[in-house]
Formats: C-alpha cells, structure tokens, sequence
C-alpha cells in the first residue's frame, strides 16, 4: 500500500483549495463534500491537469514539487470522468487498444472486452452507445491502461438509477479484483456507503474528514450542504426471514427488521441509514408502526443548519446518527448520557 | 493551345505547395492561439487576420521591398541561394503563404477550439504524450477544419492577383499565375484566350467548393 502525500494549494473563483494531508491509498476513497469544495479540482491536480498547485507525491515518487513535474501521461492515472470522453472517431474495440497499446506490458484488449460483457459493442461507435454503455467501455478502458490509480468523477452521475445500477457492480469488481486504488468523487451517501473503505470530505476548499467511511459518516460532521445526506453505515449480518416476510438483520446494535429481502441467511451486508429517518424518543413508545426500536444513549449533538440537530447515539456497539429539530432536542432534554430509544424508519441497501 | 495552359500549371503548383506548406505552418500557430492565455494572443491573431483586409498591394508593395537583394531578407535568400525573391517562382510562394495565412489559420483555430480540452485530457490518462495526442485525437477529431482550412487556402491562392504583380511580375512559367495571364490576354484583347482561362478557374473554384460543401453535409448528416 502507498500513500498519496498532499501539501497544495491553489487559487480559484470562489474558493481556494488547500490541503497538507498524508492519504493511505487502498480500495475506494470516496472524495465527499458540497458543490465547488474542490473535489475535481483535487482530481485535476493529481492527474496533472492543473500544475503550480505545491508538491504532490505518491511513495516515493515525487509527481509535483516546485522543480519537478511528471506530465499526466507518465504519471500511470487513469480518469473516469462525468462523461465517458470516449474517442468519437474510433469504435469501442479501437478506444480500447489505444489504451492498451500505450500501457507497459501492452493491455489484453479481447480479455477485457470478454470481462465488461463489451463483446456485442465492440464495433460500434461512441455516438451510438448508452451512456450506460459508455460509461462500461470508459472503465474498460480506464483498466487497460494498467494504472497505479483510478481517478472517478462522478462516474455515475450522468447516469439514470437503473443505469447505474448496471455500472456499480464494475467499480466494485474494480475495486476488490484489480487491486488498483480508486479516488471518487461523488454527491451520493449510497455511492459512498457502497463503494468506499475511506472517506476524505472536504467543504470550501479545506478537509474535513478522512478516516474509515463507517466512522466519518456517523460520527464527524458532514456538512449539510447541497446533495450530501448524512447518516450511518453498518455493517449487519442476514438472520433470516420472519414468518410474516421480514428480512432480520443483526447488527452489534440490536436487531433490524426490514420488508425487503436484503441477502441470503448468513450474508454480510452494509446498511445505511439516513439520518432524517431515524427519530429519538425518551420513553419506549407505544403504539407505533416502525418495527425497529433501539435503546440507545445520546453520546453528542451538533447543530446541523439553522434548526437542526445531529444526534449521535450509542446503540450497543454501533453509533446511530439522527437529525431531528432543535426544538425537539430541547424539548426531551437531548445531553450527552442521555438514555433514549432510536426509531429506525427506513434502511437502505449497500449491500456487498 | 498547350502553351496557353502554362499559367494555370503553374497557379495549381504555387496553390498545392503554398497549402501543404500552410497546413503545416498553420497548425501549431493555430493550436497555440487556441489554447493560449496569453496577453499576446490578441496582437498575434491581429497581425495574422491582416491579409484578410489589407489591399493586396499594400502587402505586394511591403514585400517587394522586403524581397530586394539589398534589403536583409532579400540578401539573405540570395546568398542563401544564388536567386532573389523577387520576380522568382519562391518569391510568390513565400508571398502567398503570408497572403493566404488566415485563410488556413482561423478554420484550424475554430475547430481546435471547439475540440475543448477533454479529448486531449482524456488521450493524456491513457498514457499518450501530446505529439501522440494531438496525431491520434485531435487531429483527427479535428478533420473538417482541416478540410476547410485547404479548401479555402488552395481557392483562395489560385485566385491571388495583386500580391503577384507586386512581387512576381509576369515571367512565364516562373510567376504568370492564371489571374495575371487574364489580365494580359484582356489587355492585348485576346478575348478567346481569357474566356478559356477565366472558364477554366470559374469551374475549379465551383468543384472545389461544391466538393467541400457535399463533404461537409455528408458528415453533418452522419451525426
């Protein structure tokens, strides 16, 4: 494993992106944060399309200081981009083997192909393709060229839900066959809660976070900005289906009914858990519809925007993130130690 | 009637090497003004749209005077050579290539710049250096401006009359370009000669055009 040593900074309309950080590099860094926090202008910087920013480093190898700069072609980085940025004069085989033939030892175009199912495509041009499609053949080729790093922005974003559903099994593959770390830039908590092992956020240019996903999601404070959702990630195992067809799930807090049938019994599964759809109650209530009612204890809070609060809870081993009102944390007397119930709303997939 | 046809021999041979010479000139100066933030670029861009409307003779008269033996460019090509600019089939090359300059610049700009960045960033994180890139994707994506620029380069060379007169004068086979031999033939009144001459370039100039708008269309449709 290798770390991606950081120290930039750099000067834009709006913001300005400054960051002194050691980044170990294995599996998915999700990169998180809201719209103009700098996230593809750090992906530029590492890829090299941007220089002057400081000194950028990856082991040993030294790609960006004040005297040295290794241009984008030699630094072995493949970019996935928002939009495929297929080659629109050749076909899907032909954007393929440009890749290979420029990778040391030379990519296996027809192995790849056979691997992204690529074969039924393979002599049509980009202009003809999905964007699901595309966006298959853009990871291809990204693979081919044998990197040392993947960059991702927004890889799935263009795309509709049914799409990305097809091209997220991909990254994962990516991610757990090819041994090849990954940085992604994404909006999506479901992309982050699915993907990724680590978790760097970053707001106005500046980080805020990097750490384990599970422990950055449920435990700092995500900025509340535009298209972040906070809540928590865990990590649960299938105890089987109820009589009544309930999915159980046994997480190190309790247990969790849902209606979906999330794996097999015995599965390990990642959950995630909005934070809107969790609320706090002093007393175990009653006469409620929601299934799962945890005990808990509040361990902090943290205003979320100009009314809201973030609960963190204790729930046995695992921590539970809530966002309820300021009024109601004040009304039931929210403090740290504080002995509640969590009503778990809603869980949602991140399954592996 | 062979030797009527010595002009547009030689006007064809002066546009083919003046646009082979122009594409090559042409692209990095057009691929740099394309990309350049620089404070320059807008006096670079001046200096090379000025043929588009500067009266031939005031460009032929400058490079008349640039083109003398005596003066540095002039004496350098002579010893260079053993020849001078002027008057000399060399000397209407090197005009027409400052003449005819924009016409091949500014349609390889325009698609260079419509290319935008991305094709090249995506090349570059492929592995390919950016001579590779620019020969394997721009160049390529960048086709129909290539057309466009040697189009509008060889017309706009087969038709150039002030600048030769200037600079080139009337020696046969060495610069009476078609035009220059029209004027001639319309002098002394030769109707029948000039109505074969003028037919003959009113014609190319046709196809040559026709060729690029069918071309253009046919790709416009593909997409």
């Amino acid at each position: 494993m290798t770390d991606l040593n950081l120290n930039i900074r750099s000067q834009h309309p709006g913001f300005t992106l400054e960051i002194d950080r050691m980044i170990p590099l294995s599996g998915v860094t999700a990169i998180f944060g809201p719209s103009g926090a700098g996230k593809s202008t750090l992906l530029r910087i590492i890829a090299g399309f941007e220089r002057g920013a400081g000194r950028v480093a990856v082991g040993d190898e030294v790609w960006e200081d004040g005297r040295r700069f290794v241009p984008p072609h030699r630094r072995r980085v493949a970019s996935v981009f928002q939009q495929p940025r297929l080659f629109p004069h050749l076909d899907v085989r032909g954007n393929l083997a440009y890749a290979a033939r420029r990778a040391r030892p030379p990519g296996a175009v027809e192995a790849m192909i056979e691997r992204f199912g690529l074969a039924p495509l393979a002599a049509r041009r980009p202009a003809t393709l999905s964007g699901g499609e595309a966006q298959r053949v853009a990871l291809a080729r990204a693979l081919l060229t044998a990197p040392r790093l993947i960059l991702m922005d927004e890889p799935l974003s263009a795309l509709d839900q049914v799409r990305r559903q097809e091209i997220l099994p991909f990254i994962e593959e990516l991610r757990d066959d090819a041994q090849v770390p990954i940085l992604y830039v994404t909006h999506s908590t479901a992309e982050v809660a699915r993907l990724s092992g680590q978790m760097l956020t970053l707001a106005a240019g500046r980080v805020t976070g990097l750490g384990p996903t599970a422990e950055i999601l449920a435990t700092t404070g995500i900025a509340a900005g535009e298209g972040t959702e906070p809540g928590s990630l865990l990590t649960a195992t299938v105890d089987g289906m109820t009589g009544d067809g309930l999915c159980e799930l046994a997480f190190p807090g309790g247990t969790i009914l849902t209606p979906e049938p999330l794996g097999r019994p015995g599965a390990t599964v990642r959950l995630f858990i909005r934070a809107r759809e969790v609320m706090i109650a002093r007393d175990r209530p009653e006469g409620i519809s929601a299934l799962n009612i945890l005990p808990a204890a509040v361990e902090s809070l943290a205003p979320a925007g100009p009314a809201s609060t973030d609960v963190v809870l204790r729930c046995g081993a695992a921590r539970l993130r809530a966002r309820i009102t300021r009024r109601s944390a004040e009304a039931l007397g929210l403090a740290p130690g504080v002995v509640c119930h969590a009503i778990v709303k809603s869980v949602a997939l991140a399954q592996e | 009637m062979t030797a009527d046809l010595a002009p547009l021999w030689l006007t064809l041979k002066l546009a083919a090497v003046v646009t082979a010479l122009l594409l090559v000139i042409g692209t990095p100066l057009a691929w740099w003004l394309a990309r350049t933030r620089s404070r320059l670029a807008p006096a670079v861009e001046a200096v090379t749209a000025m043929p588009l409307v500067l009266p031939p003779t005031v460009l032929g008269f400058y490079l008349l005077l640039a083109f003398n033996p005596t003066a540095p460019l002039g004496a350098f090509w002579v010893s260079l050579t053993g020849q001078t600019l002027t008057f000399s089939f060399a000397g209407l090359v090197l005009a027409s290539l400052l003449y005819s300059l924009p016409f091949t610049v500014q349609p390889l700009q325009s698609a260079f710049t419509t290319l935008g960045r991305a094709p090249m960033e995506a090349a570059a994180s492929l592995g390919a250096g950016p001579l590779d890139a620019f020969a394997t994707v721009a160049a390529p994506l960048a086709v129909r401006g290539y057309l466009t620029a040697a189009v509008l380069t060889f017309a706009h060379t087969l038709g150039e009359f002030g600048v030769v007169l200037m600079v080139g004068g009337n020696i046969p086979g060495q610069t009476r370009v078609i035009s220059i031999a029209i004027y001639e033939e319309v002098e002394t009144l030769d109707y029948a000669s000039a109505h074969l001459l003028s037919g003959i370039l009113l014609a190319l100039s046709f196809l040559i055009l026709l060729a690029l708008y069918v071309l253009n269309g046919r790709d416009r449709r593909r997409e």
